[in-house]
């Protein structure tokens, strides 16, 4: 296998100019994929036998929780990326993962909390799912505290790298929490092996929503990645030529 | 439609979840463009400076 197209990655003109012609493609995709899953969501699929309407919840919860999932583990990849080559672009990608990280983590708890309070009769309970996804919200609220703590942005990048190294160890927790231990949220029901728990008319809106959520973050993340480049950049030619100055 | 609206008597908890959840994809969108807008503006600035000093 080449690796060619690792290094042209981490040149930041290619980065730049990849990621602008990239950035419109995911977010249509996101666009149809969420108006599509929003349809079959909350008009096409029909109630639940046990939880009625109320589950309808789940089209925005558990893409939520994906994506708040997903975000940390790009911050990680792309923080050990940026630790083992030096990568100036991978920090810049890790660095553009924990807003929307952080934020998506709170809609992935309040949206369950609201879940809860029908289902379960509560807000809140410190369940192992809860509990480590909670957790997970503490690492992203650390690691922007801790980039914006470090003026000199070489030393910001290698701690917040090795601070989302660290917290890897959460994202078996969070995935694997209802699992190992006896909790309230229910099981697995799409990423299982064998067949998903849920009907068809139910699991496609909700694969469609998680795609659109995922291209979503795709989006976002590479605005914001692409501004990040910029900002490390010395080059006035490069700027000249990339912003069209 | 109010049939639809009121979600089976969940109305209280399904439509909170979903603004909460537009709300937040609505702001990180104008979050990040204007973060993108701020690095333009202040990347063509430091470039403008250096040309200046060169």
């Amino acid at each position: 296998m080449s690796w060619t197209w690792f290094h042209r990655f981490g040149s930041p003109p290619y980065f730049y100019r990849v990621a602008g012609i990239l950035i419109p493609w995911f977010a249509w995709i996101a666009a149809v994929a969420a108006a599509a899953g929003l349809v079959g969501g909350l008009v096409l699929a029909p109630p639940d036998y046990q939880q009625g309407e109320g589950y309808r919840i789940i089209f925005v919860h558990v893409p939520a929780a994906v994506l708040s999932t997903m975000a940390y583990a790009v911050m990680a990849t792309a923080s050990g990326v940026g630790l083992i080559w030096r990568m100036n672009v991978a920090h810049a990608v890790a660095a553009s993962c924990a807003t929307i990280g952080a934020w998506f983590t709170v809609v992935a708890l309040a949206t369950g909390s609201l879940w809860g309070r029908p289902m379960w009769g509560t807000y809140w309970a410190w369940d192992p799912r809860l509990t480590s996804e909670l957790v997970l919200l503490f690492l992203y609220l650390g690691y922007l505290g801790l980039r914006g703590a470090i003026d000199d942005g070489a030393r910001a990048d290698r701690a917040c790298a090795v601070l989302a190294l660290v917290g890897v160890i959460n994202l078996p927790i969070i995935h694997y929490s209802v699992d190992w231990w006896n909790s309230l949220h229910q099981g697995h029901t799409v990423l299982k092996f064998g067949k998903a728990s849920m009907p068809a008319s139910m699991l496609v809106p909700l694969l469609l929503m998680m795609l659109a959520f995922t291209m979503y973050f795709g989006a976002i993340m590479l605005i914001r990645a692409r501004g990040e480049v910029l900002r490390r950049e010395r080059s006035a030619r490069w700027i000249n030529e990339a912003t069209g100055a | 439609m109010l049939h639809w609206l009121n979600m089976g008597g969940y109305w209280m908890y399904v439509w909170p979840s979903y603004a909460l959840t537009a709300v937040a994809v609505v702001l990180n969108i104008a979050a990040a463009r204007r973060d993108f807008r701020v690095a333009v503006r202040d990347a063509r600035r430091r470039a403008e400076q250096r040309r200046g000093a060169a």
